[in-house]
C-alpha cells in the first residue's frame, strides 16, 4: 500500500508534468509510436485478412504463420533488429508491427467468415460483383469484428511499446527503464499506472468506435442474441428450461 | 556443462551440510553458523562463491584450481546471484571466498564512500571490513592483495574519434567542439561517475543516450556507427580489443577503481591460502580478463575450462 501512495505522490508532483522528460511529453510520444505502429500494421494486415476472409484461400498458410509471429518475444526481436538497423525508432517499430499483425488479420478474416452465407449468396443473386459483395455487404457486416481486431492490437501495442525504452527512445517505457537501476519503485509503479490508464482509455475509445460502426441491422440481432436463439442447447432441452431466467 | 555444475552445486551443498554437522559435533556453543574466530579449522574445505556472470565464475574457478594445486580443499558454488546474495552467503558461512571488485564492494559496504583511485579504494575497503556494518560483521572477512586487472565502467571512444580530435583522456574532451552523447545504462544520468561527474570534474557537457544492455552489443553498435561518441563499456569487455576502441584515461579518478580482489572469511585466510591467492592476483591483468572473456563469449567455453587452462598456463 505504501508503494502505491508513493507512486501517486510521484504522479502528483508538478515537476513530473513538464519538460521534455515530463509525463505529457512521454504520453504524446507513446501515443505517436502507437498510432504509427497501428497505421502500418493495418495497412499490411487488413488486405491480407480481407483476402483470406473473402476468398477463403491462404488460410492454411497465413493463420499458422501469424500464430507463429505471436510467439516471437518482442524484446528479443527488438535487440536483434537494433543490431541490424541501429538504435532509432525503426527496430521497435518493426517489432511492434509484427506484434500487431496477427490480431488484425484474425479480426478481418473471422469478421468476413462470420457473415452468413445466405446473405452473401443473396447479394450475388441480386447482381453484386465480387468486390461489390466484399465492400458493400461483407465488410460493413464484419466491421465490428474488424475493429475488434484492431482494438486488441492497439491494447497490445500500447502495453508493449514500453520495451522500446531499452534503446534511447522516449515513450512511457522511459519511466520504467530509468527507474529500475535506481530502485526507484515509486516511479516504476507510477509509470506502470500511466501505461494502464492510457491503455484503458484507448481501449474505451475503440469500444466506442466498435459500437458506432455496428450496422443497425446487425445490432438488432447481436451475436449474443443469435447465440441464445439458435445455438444454445439449453433452449432445446426442456430439463434446463426451469432454472433459466426468462 | 549444466550437469557438472549441478553436480558441483550438489557437492557444495553436501559439503556445507557436512561442515554444519562437524561444527555441530565439535561442541561449539551457540549457533553453528556464527563463525567467530573460535571455530577455526572445523572444516578444511573452502567453499568459493561467485556472482552470476561469467567473469566472476571464471575467477572463482581460478581461485579453486590454484588452491587445489597448493593442497587446499575447495568447492565452487558459482553463479550465486548479485552482491547482496553472495555477501549474505559469506556472512552465513555458506561460502568463505569470493572474487570481488574493490570499488563496488566498498560502495556496498559503505554507500557514503568517496574513495576513487585504486589505492584509496583498497585502503578504504580494508578499514570498512575491519569496522564492519550491517552487511558483514567486523573482522568477519578480509581482502587479500588486489589484482592489477580491473572491470570498471569506462568512457570509451572509437579509434577514429580519438585520432580525429586528439582525444586520449577525459581531460581532452573539453576541446572537442561537436555535441557529445554517451551510450550507457539509464542510471548514468544521475550517478556521480556519469553525466554529472563529467561536467563537474572535466567541464564536459554531454547528453545520455540510455541503452539498457550494460555496454553490450546495442551500445557497441551505436558507438561504431557514431550514434554516440562515447560509450560506457566495461574495461575487461573483449569488444574493446576486437573493435580497436580507445578507453579514455581518467586522470581525476572520476570512475572508482574496480580492481579484482579476493574477499575471504578471515578464519580461512591461512598463510598458505593468502600466499597462493596473492600470487594468482598478481597475474590477473585487465588484458588477461578480456582474453578469458573472449573464450567465454566468443568460443563458448565453460568458466571451469577457461580457469583450468589459465591456471595451467600460468604455472600454479
Amino acid at each position: 500500500m505504501n508503494s502505491y501512495s508513493q507512486a501517486f505522490a510521484w504522479l502528483a508532483e508538478a515537476a513530473h508534468w513538464s519538460g521534455p522528460a515530463g509525463i505529457p511529453q512521454r504520453v504524446l510520444e507513446h501515443l505517436g509510436y502507437t498510432g504509427l505502429t497501428l497505421v502500418i500494421a493495418i495497412a499490411v494486415a487488413l488486405p491480407v485478412g480481407l483476402f483470406i476472409g473473402h476468398t477463403g484461400r491462404g488460410r492454411e498458410i497465413i493463420v499458422p504463420f501469424t500464430g507463429a509471429l505471436r510467439a516471437l518475444p518482442t524484446l528479443g526481436l527488438l535487440i536483434v533488429l537494433a543490431l541490424a538497423v541501429g538504435s532509432g525508432i525503426l527496430a521497435p517499430l518493426i517489432a511492434l508491427v509484427i506484434l500487431a499483425l496477427p490480431p488484425i488479420i484474425a479480426g478481418a478474416y473471422s469478421g468476413l467468415e462470420s457473415v452468413s452465407r445466405e446473405v452473401v449468396d443473396a447479394a450475388r443473386s441480386v447482381g453484386f460483383t465480387g468486390s461489390g459483395v466484399l465492400w458493400k455487404v461483407e465488410v460493413p457486416l464484419a466491421l465490428p469484428l474488424i475493429v475488434g481486431g484492431i482494438r486488441s492490437a492497439a491494447l497490445q501495442v500500447i502495453a508493449t511499446w514500453t520495451v522500446a525504452a531499452y534503446l534511447p527512445l522516449g515513450g512511457l517505457g522511459r519511466f520504467l527503464y530509468d527507474a529500475l537501476p535506481n530502485q526507484d519503485y515509486a516511479q516504476l509503479l507510477a509509470g506502470s499506472i500511466l501505461v494502464i490508464v492510457l491503455a484503458l482509455l484507448v481501449d474505451g475509445l475503440f469500444a466506442l468506435i466498435q459500437r458506432l460502426v455496428t450496422p443497425r441491422g446487425v445490432s438488432a440481432g447481436r451475436t449474443a442474441d443469435i447465440r441464445t436463439k439458435t445455438q444454445s442447447p439449453t433452449r432445446k432441452d426442456p430439463s434446463w428450461l426451469a432454472p433459466e431466467k426468462a | 556443462m549444466a550437469r557438472t555444475r549441478k553436480g558441483l552445486i550438489a557437492a557444495a551443498g553436501a559439503l556445507s551440510l557436512a561442515a554444519l554437522v562437524l561444527t555441530g559435533c565439535s561442541g561449539n556453543n551457540g549457533n553453528p553458523l556464527s563463525n567467530d574466530s573460535g571455530s577455526k579449522g572445523s572444516s578444511d574445505t573452502i567453499t568459493i562463491g561467485s556472482a552470476a556472470f561469467p567473469e566472476s565464475a571464471i575467477l572463482a574457478y581460478i581461485y579453486a584450481d590454484a588452491l587445489e594445486d597448493a593442497g587446499v580443499k575447495t568447492t565452487v558454488k558459482a553463479n550465486i546471484g548479485q552482491r547482496d546474495r553472495y555477501i549474505a552467503a559469506l556472512k552465513d558461512n555458506e561460502i568463505q571466498l569470493v572474487p570481488e571488485y574493490t570499488g563496488n564492494l566498498l560502495q556496498f559496504l559503505d554507500p557514503k564512500a568517496t574513495a576513487s583511485s585504486s589505492d584509496d579504494v583498497y585502503s578504504a575497503l580494508q578499514s570498512a571490513l575491519k569496522t564492519g556494518g550491517d552487511k558483514l560483521d567486523a573482522g568477519k572477512a578480509e581482502v587479500l592483495d588486489q589484482s592489477p586487472g580491473q572491470d570498471a565502467d569506462s568512457y570509451t571512444v572509437t579509434k577514429k574519434f580519438s585520432e580525429q580530435y586528439g582525444v586520449t583522456s577525459l581531460a581532452d574532451l573539453s576541446k572537442v567542439k561537436v555535441p557529445l552523447s554517451v551510450g550507457a545504462n539509464p542510471e548514468f544520468a544521475t550517478r556521480p561517475y556519469g553525466i554529472p561527474g563529467l561536467k563537474s570534474a572535466y567541464g564536459v557537457t554531454a547528453t545520455l543516450k540510455p541503452f539498457s544492455d550494460s555496454g553490450g552489443p546495442n551500445t557497441l553498435k551505436a558507438l561504431l556507427d557514431n550514434t554516440v561518441q562515447l560509450a560506457d563499456i566495461y574495461t575487461s569487455d573483449p569488444s574493446i580489443k576486437a573493435n580497436d576502441l580507445v578507453t579514455l584515461k581518467d586522470p581525476k579518478n572520476l570512475i572508482a577503481a574496480q580492481n579484482i580482489v579476493p574477499l575471504i572469511a578471515s578464519d580461512k585466510a591461512s598463510a598458505k591460502v593468502k600466499d597462493t591467492l596473492n600470487k594468482v592476483s598478481a597475474k590477473i591483468t585487465t588484458a588477461e580478463l578480456s582474453d578469458m572473456l573472449t573464450k567465454s563469449y566468443t568460443d563458448k567455453q565453460s568458466s571451469d575450462a577457461i580457469a583450468k587452462a589459465w591456471v595451467k598456463a600460468n604455472g600454479f
